[in-house]
């Protein structure tokens, strides 16, 4: 249990996701100009991670690692060629879903993340994190764990960001700078922010 | 539609550059702008990686904008753009094994790039495959555009050299601040700020413009109900 509790605090703080890793850097850049609809894409984030992660854990465990099919008697098989084109199936069949059910079920939350839910299925930080799964070699429990501190990372960080340039709606901002340019900077001066939590021993 | 002049294709190549570019202007292609800068030679296989990418899924997607139905096209651009991937991914395994084990995950997440995506929907899916091959290559060279520069400048005065040569003298002290992946957001930030001084038809609207005087209604009245 302390390991996992680790894993999730390295994971959202010295490894978070879009300040260290720069992944899901278009949707943080372009959805971050009210709290509100950042916090909802947080969220989306977070459930379709939780997801997406162990699904494809899953699936690399036990048919695409080389020997990985040796309980279908194929020992020699090494499926690891397609393993992008299978993620990144897996995550749109599963955001798919998600939405479906959520129509359905849970129509309060499903109307509060709204368009965000597809715009997922493109967002680099749902197959970042599959495939650093796979290069760091979680076992089912600890990409648990993983999937959910990145995407609650991730939240963390657009609803910050969001914070700030609600802020800096009232600031004079030289001309070339407005808009895109300093929120480049911002995100810059956060992601050395966070660069502090790097000397942190767990 | 008319034939493709020789203009026309100029401006569909070169537009993305300064003008339409997909880094500074779109929101488009940012993460992987930032994790694979520090080193020139990694920047320089990243690029013709996506640039690669971007124009044959145009072109390809483009071929089949009539047979893709519109209900399922994400998919099927998803599933174009991952092959093309998965093609390269395998090409810089065998030819360039060092540079593909640092771009790591990077490759793979050209997929995700919404460049590729973004320009096969915007304009692959409405054009000619020709066309398409030529605003998907234009629009690799913007991408590739932004990170060399930032690369030129953070491996120039960050560790001192470039393309792995030494450039600096030996007194040059390595510039840590330059070395660290943060940077590059501060690097782009200000190139930013370049491109909009020039043209300045990019420049955004203010949202919120101060008004000169604001106070002064304020004071005169705190003054008379004080008198």
């Amino acid at each position: 249990m302390a390991e996992l509790t680790s894993l999730f605090v390295r994971t959202v703080f010295i490894e978070n996701i879009a300040l260290s890793l720069f992944l899901g850097m278009c949707t943080f850049f372009a959805i971050s100009k009210q709290v509100k609809a950042a916090f909802g894409l947080g969220l989306a984030v977070i459930v379709v991670l939780t997801l997406t992660v162990p699904l494809n854990n899953i699936i690399y465990t036990y048919v695409l690692k080389e020997g990985a099919l040796s309980w279908a008697g194929l020992e020699n098989t090494n499926l690891e060629f397609v393993e992008l084109i299978t993620y990144i199936g897996v995550i749109a069949a599963a955001v798919q879903i998600l939405e479906m059910f959520l129509d359905k079920y849970v129509p309060a939350l499903y109307n509060q993340l709204g368009i965000f839910l597809p715009l997922i299925t493109v967002n680099c930080a749902i197959l970042g994190a599959s495939l650093i799964m796979v290069e760091k070699n979680y076992n089912l429990i600890e990409s648990v764990t993983y999937g959910f501190g990145a995407g609650f990372g991730w939240a963390l960080a657009i609803v910050l960001l969001a914070g700030i340039r609600e802020k800096l709606k009232y600031s004079d901002i030289p001309e070339g700078l407005r808009g895109l340019g300093i929120t480049y900077i911002i995100v810059g001066l956060m992601s050395f922010g966070f660069m502090s939590f790097g000397g942190i021993i767990l | 539609m008319k034939p493709l002049t020789f203009k026309e294709s100029k401006q569909l190549l070169f537009a993305p550059i300064i003008e339409n570019n997909p880094i500074a202007l779109q929101i488009l292609g940012i993460c992987s702008a930032l994790a694979v800068t520090v080193k020139m030679d990694v920047t320089l296989v990243m690029c013709a990686a996506l640039t690669s990418v971007v124009a044959l899924s145009n072109f390809f997607i483009s071929l089949l904008r009539f047979y893709i139905p519109e209900n399922i096209r994400i998919i099927v651009q998803m599933t174009v753009i991952a092959s093309l991937v998965i093609i390269v991914d395998e090409i810089l395994k065998a030819y360039a094994y060092e540079a593909s084990k640092q771009l790591s995950v990077f490759v793979g997440l050209i997929i995700t790039n919404c460049i590729v995506m973004g320009r096969a929907e915007a304009y692959a899916m409405k054009n000619p495959p020709i066309r398409s091959f030529l605003d998907g290559l234009g629009n690799g060279l913007g991408y590739s555009f932004i990170l060399i520069v930032v690369a030129t400048i953070r491996e120039i005065f960050g560790s001192g050299t470039f393309l792995g040569l030494q450039v600096m003298p030996d007194s040059y002290p390595t510039n840590n601040f330059l070395l660290l992946p943060p940077s590059s957001f501060i690097i782009i930030g200000l190139m930013i700020w370049v491109i909009r001084s020039i043209s300045t038809s990019q420049i955004e609207e203010d949202e919120n413009p101060l008004k000169t005087h604001t106070f002064k209604p304020l004071v005169a009245k705190k003054e008379a109900s004080n008198g």
